[in-house]
């Protein structure tokens, strides 16, 4: 008898019942598409949108030509409006304190004198780092504008102090949040946040719904073996990931222009990879959970270090060394260092596989449990 | 074949017997012995002996709760048992699960076929899934025998139970099954239907096809060739209808007429009064001792409204008679 094998006839039976049935299901399917692209456009736009007439507060110590100059092009440079000049340090924190500044630029006491003597005086710049991604743009601005605000300044005998390397420094100090992503950094990343959410999302259900619905009594009650079971719930969302994968790097693409480099049949490849090792893990909460509900806490509980410990908001390296642990141990931290690397700096194999091998074995650790954890019988 | 329900009625007279072995020449399609299933602390399945011959219909009956689900679940390793042993079609019911499964059709109580899958697509993917070959023409043909046909394409969901349950029992014989474990296949469907179901059936049987049909139908139960009486996880009664009434020992009196069913509450509890009943008009008072019964009566006897007779006991009044002993604790 073939009772006990893997049969093929069976598991495109389930592969044909699961795909007529995510045709039906519009609702999931549209979310499917529509999550991807709400969460590109959200969180693409809101951090790469370069946000100019930032509320600037300068603190003059040292008035002067030189001071009028600097606050002059800050507020003629488009990032900056200067809504107040002070000759208080102490009051510009304030207003940074309280938000009414997101910007304090403070022009030290004796900076004339000591720009005059080529000491290099600093141009002291706070920012309210608390939204990196805000300020990022106007503060790498900055020391151009200052020097070439002086130029003009700097005539006669103090030419030369202009024309060679810039004859003042900026010191910059991101306060509250010292570190800053960008938008290159992020998009990519959206890649495996968007991924994991829905793939674990859609595939923590597909047990449960059965159960819930009744159909899983009649499902066993069949000669269908897990595995058979298994392939034929996975295969149709590994279609579903590839699609989401297609349409994110459009977009990525065309509309937020992330450059990309490297091979993108490489990275379809190991997106295929991720893809699978996530489905993997839905599935193995869809044999765990009870209903519907505990399924979407479970896959909840699996995405919050995903989000948190991939290196997606923190910087990896910046993180203690237990969560890096924890990081290494779950597959989007690779993911992330994959597409980084092939799309931004172009790697290629070679410099994958490192990142590679871990997320095969996670997926077969993953799929060994879900077979394990599958319960044959009802009991 | 008499002689041996006899014996196996002899030996089931003592509660909790066990089924007399099977003869050379007879086969049994289950067969199986001392069947547990615990729940926790609870005991659903509490060592039930089944042995059902091949190609005989057999009556499952119970109140709710009482194991019927459990049970028919073991019999299709659905469940495992706790304790118990035997076999289905000859394959042990613990090792042989997976061999049994593709024997033995199941239709479980609650309708589960897929909603979202039209007729067709259900009937096509069971055929899949058994690898049936020709399946285009077999399933052709199975839409024209249950006169599908021109809906086939139809959400299972938008059918009415009444076609749920021809669904369901095509979809479940599709791959020409030796035995057929049927949960309440019944349940909420229309006379008209349960008739035609039960034709099906019976087809079936003389097909070869052994049957197992837990209802709560005492006119289905009549329709089976034996029964099997189960009550919070003991089988408390078994054999033909005729046996089963015999067995039970009780004896039935009518009131019928004006006032008959005020009678009710003042009969209930006296001494030798085992059950009281309504059916239509009529009361039936039944109990094991005859002159209890009619010491009991005896005060509206000179009623004039009233009439008063022995009747035949009938399998309803014995359901109910143990399935009140046994909410009673002493069965």
């Amino acid at each position: 008898m073939n009772g006990r094998r893997f049969t093929l006839h069976r598991v495109l039976a389930m592969l044909g019942k699961e795909f007529i049935q995510m045709r039906r299901d519009r609702l999931t399917l549209g979310m499917l598409i529509g999550i991807p692209l709400m969460q590109l456009f959200i969180f693409g736009y809101a951090i790469n949108m370069v946000p100019r007439h930032l509320a600037t507060v300068v603190s003059i110590s040292d008035p002067g030509p030189f001071a009028d100059s600097i606050v002059a092009a800050l507020a003629n440079s488009s990032y900056f409006d200067v809504v107040k000049a002070t000759g208080s340090p102490a009051e510009a924190r304030r207003m940074l304190a309280e938000g009414t500044a997101s910007f304090a630029v403070e022009i030290p006491v004796n900076f004339s004198r000591d720009l005059v003597r080529g000491a290099r005086p600093a141009l002291l710049v706070e920012a309210d780092a608390t939204d990196p991604a805000a300020g990022s743009y106007a503060l790498a601005a900055i020391p151009n504008l200052a020097t070439a605000a002086l130029r003009d300044d700097l005539k006669g005998p103090l030419a030369a102090r202009g024309a060679a390397a810039p004859s003042f420094s900026v010191a910059v100090h991101s306060l509250y949040n010292p570190e800053i992503n960008t938008q290159y950094n992020i998009v990519p990343g959206l890649l495996g946040i968007i991924l994991t959410m829905t793939m674990v999302m859609s595939t923590s259900i597909v047990l449960t719904r059965e159960r819930e619905r009744g159909t899983y009594e009649n499902l066993l009650a069949m000669p269908t073996r897990p595995v058979e079971i298994m392939v034929g719930k996975i295969i149709p969302n590994i279609f579903v990931g590839a699609f989401q994968c297609a349409l994110i790097l459009t977009v990525a693409r065309f509309v937020f222009h992330v450059p990309m480099i490297g091979s993108l049949a490489l990275l379809a490849a190991t997106a295929t990879l991720f893809i699978t090792a996530l489905l993997a893990v839905g599935y193995t909460i869809s044999t765990v959970a009870k209903n519907q509900m505990q399924a979407m806490q479970m896959t909840f509980f699996f995405f919050l270090p995903s989000i948190m410990l991939s290196g997606f908001i923190f910087p990896f390296r910046g993180m203690p060394d237990w969560a890096q642990w924890i990081g290494e141990a779950i597959p989007i931290t690779h993911f992330l260092r994959i597409v980084r690397g092939i799309l931004l700096k172009g790697n290629g194999p070679a410099e994958v596989w490192p990142e590679v091998w871990p997320m095969v074995l996670f997926m077969f650790a993953a799929g060994f449990v879900a077979v394990r954890r599958f319960r044959r019988t009802l009991d | 074949m008499t002689g041996l329900f006899s014996d196996r009625f002899a030996a089931h007279a003592e509660l909790g017997g066990t089924p007399a072995a099977a003869g050379p020449d007879e086969r049994y399609a289950i067969d199986v012995r001392g069947l547990t299933k615990r729940f926790g602390r609870k005991t659903a399945v509490n060592g039930v002996d089944i042995a059902v011959p091949e190609g005989e219909v057999w009556g499952f009956l119970g109140p709710n709760g009482s194991g019927k689900t459990t049970t028919i679940r073991m019999l299709c390793g659905l469940l495992t048992p706790d304790a118990g042993e035997g076999t289905c079609l000859g394959l042990d019911i613990r090792s042989h699960a997976e061999e049994i499964k593709r024997e033995t059709g199941y239709m479980t109580q609650k309708f589960s076929f897929w909603e979202d899958l039209s007729i067709r697509e259900n009937l096509d993917f069971v055929a899949h899934v058994y690898d049936l070959p020709g399946r285009r023409k077999l399933i052709d043909a199975t839409l024209d025998k249950l006169g599908l046909a021109h809906r086939q394409h139809q959400l299972a969901g938008e059918l009415s139970g009444g076609w749920k349950q021809r669904l369901a029992l095509a979809a479940c014989t599709l791959h020409s099954p030796k035995l057929l474990l049927l949960d309440e296949p019944t349940a909420g469907v229309d006379p008209k239907a349960r008739r035609e179901f039960w034709n099906e059936i019976h087809t079936l049987s003389g097909e070869g096809i052994t049957v197992l049909v837990s209802t709560h139908y005492m006119d289905e139960a009549e329709r089976c060739d034996r029964i099997v009486f189960i009550s919070v996880g003991n089988i408390v009664a078994r054999g033909t209808v005729p046996e089963i009434i015999a067995q039970s020992g009780l004896i039935t009196y009518t009131v019928e007429g004006e006032g008959a069913r005020a009678l009710a509450p003042q009969l209930k509890g006296l001494p030798g009064i085992a059950s009281v009943a309504f059916f239509g008009a009529a009361l039936h008072v039944s109990g094991y001792d005859r002159a209890l019964i009619e010491a009991a009566l005896a005060p509206y006897y000179g009623d004039p409204r009233l009439v008063i007779r022995e009747t035949a006991t009938n399998l309803e009044d014995v359901f109910i008679q143990l399935q009140q002993a046994d909410n009673g604790g002493n069965a």
